[in-house]
């Protein structure tokens, strides 16, 4: 049984400390939402599970994961930019992450679930904000990684998008896939834990 | 596909797509040698002596010129954080990208230098041996510089501080890349002691320069 467990984790940035102390347990199956007022270190939380940020002290550990695999090589960053090449067209900005980040499987029906195959072909420059956060969820629906690390996953999502985007959660965690995700709202998850950062 | 054949056929495709900065170099590289003689003046003479240093002066400043976005482009719309999390090592990544670009900055010089090197009255059968040795020392220029690229990933206006970083480090590249092509073309100097060490500087930076950049580039997680 995979479980995502953190043990008094630091983490400073700039010489400031954002967060102290922060310790939570996400089992297989279970979403962890984290909140807090703007600069709690909401988003620095996910860069950390993902190694985008340097642990100041603490210990991150996936249990029951793929032994000898860091964290970062198990784990989906969606974060606020989107790694998207204006002048790749669609299918080859999703291809590139697909075959990058080591997975064989078809992007056509990442494509077909996030409502972008009509617009496979066309170059990434002129999609709207709503449509390049829809190839991103596409990217992290491709590649089949355990750990999900969504920040603010939700932003710039129509109503239909975001019902898509809880369903495909829900599957994620049906499988057995574990969330962590950022967010100042809803996100269409029920019986999802919370994490309240920047309460001292 | 694997992995890094998909950075590297990214990366070429970026190249050569709208925006890529591809043969950018190449020319700048004819601009700068084009202008050359307008500067020294009609003197075939004295252009053939200086015209292999003139070259190498070109690819050098040409092959900096593309560097700067390198990684910069990737830092700023996430792809570089997505790249550390790939389950290839990170210096095998950094690799690829530096492959890419010399294939598409680097080689295209190396095609255009003999071309070039008419212009500056090198003799004919000279052409090839400085082509060789151009060929030979171009990938350590994009190697080398890849260190500075990674070092000024997050500044705006890294080119400069790029520039600043990297042209004292290639030195070494610049003297054996000259005086092998001097040896070929002029002599008395034989060709091959030259050319060995150049080939030699090529192929450490090869090996080094990802390593560095890496370094570099995990150092700036912040």
């Amino acid at each position: 049984m995979t479980e995502l467990q953190a043990e008094g984790l630091t983490c400073s940035r700039g010489g400031r400390e954002v967060f102290r102390n922060v310790s939570f347990k996400v089992p297989a199956g279970a979403a962890l939402i984290v909140t807090g007022r703007n600069g709690a270190g909401k988003s620095s939380l996910l860069r950390m599970i993902a190694g985008l940020v340097r642990i100041a002290a603490g210990r991150l550990s996936l249990n029951g994961g793929t032994a000898d695999t860091p964290i970062a090589e198990q784990a989906h960053y969606l974060g606020h930019q989107d790694a998207i090449k204006p002048s790749l067209t669609v299918a080859e900005n999703l291809q590139f992450w697909t075959r990058f980040l080591g997975s064989r499987s078809d992007i056509r029906p990442a494509l077909e679930l996030l409502d972008l195959a009509p617009l496979a072909d066309l170059p990434a420059a002129y999609l709207s904000a709503g449509q390049r956060r829809r190839l991103s969820v596409a990217r992290i629906v491709a590649v089949s990684r355990p750990v999900w690390l969504l920040d603010e996953p939700t932003s710039a999502l129509d109503a239909p998008s975001q019902g898509r985007l809880s369903n495909i959660m829900r599957d994620h965690l049906a499988g057995g896939g574990i969330i962590v995700a950022a967010a100042h709202g809803a996100i269409g998850l029920d019986r999802a834990r919370e994490l309240k950062l920047g309460v001292a | 596909m694997n992995p890094l054949a998909a950075i590297l056929v990214r990366d070429m495709r970026l190249a050569v797509r709208i925006g890529g900065g591809a043969f950018m170099g190449a020319l700048f590289f004819l601009i700068v040698i084009t202008m050359t003689p307008f500067a020294v003046g009609p003197d075939l003479a004295l252009l053939a002596r200086i015209g292999p240093a003139i070259l190498w002066l070109g690819a050098l400043l040409a092959s900096l010129l593309a560097l700067d976005r390198l990684f910069a482009t990737d830092h700023d719309d996430g792809s570089l954080d997505l790249l550390m999390m790939g389950g290839v090592p990170l210096e095998l990544t950094v690799a690829a990208k530096a492959l890419a670009h010399w294939l598409t900055t680097g080689l295209p010089l190396v095609v255009v230098a003999p071309l070039l090197g008419l212009m500056l009255n090198v003799d004919m059968h000279a052409l090839g041996w400085l082509t060789l040795t151009l060929a030979a020392g171009t990938p350590a220029l994009t190697f080398i510089g890849l260190i500075g690229a990674a070092l000024s990933v997050a500044l705006r206006r890294g080119g400069l501080l790029l520039a600043v970083l990297v042209l004292p480090l290639t030195v070494p590249v610049l003297i054996f890349g000259v005086t092998a092509a001097n040896a070929a073309i002029a002599g008395p100097t034989p060709f091959s002691p030259a050319f060995t060490i150049l080939c030699a500087l090529s192929l450490a930076s090869l090996v080094l320069g990802p390593i560095a950049a890496t370094a570099a580039l995990r150092h700036g997680l912040e």
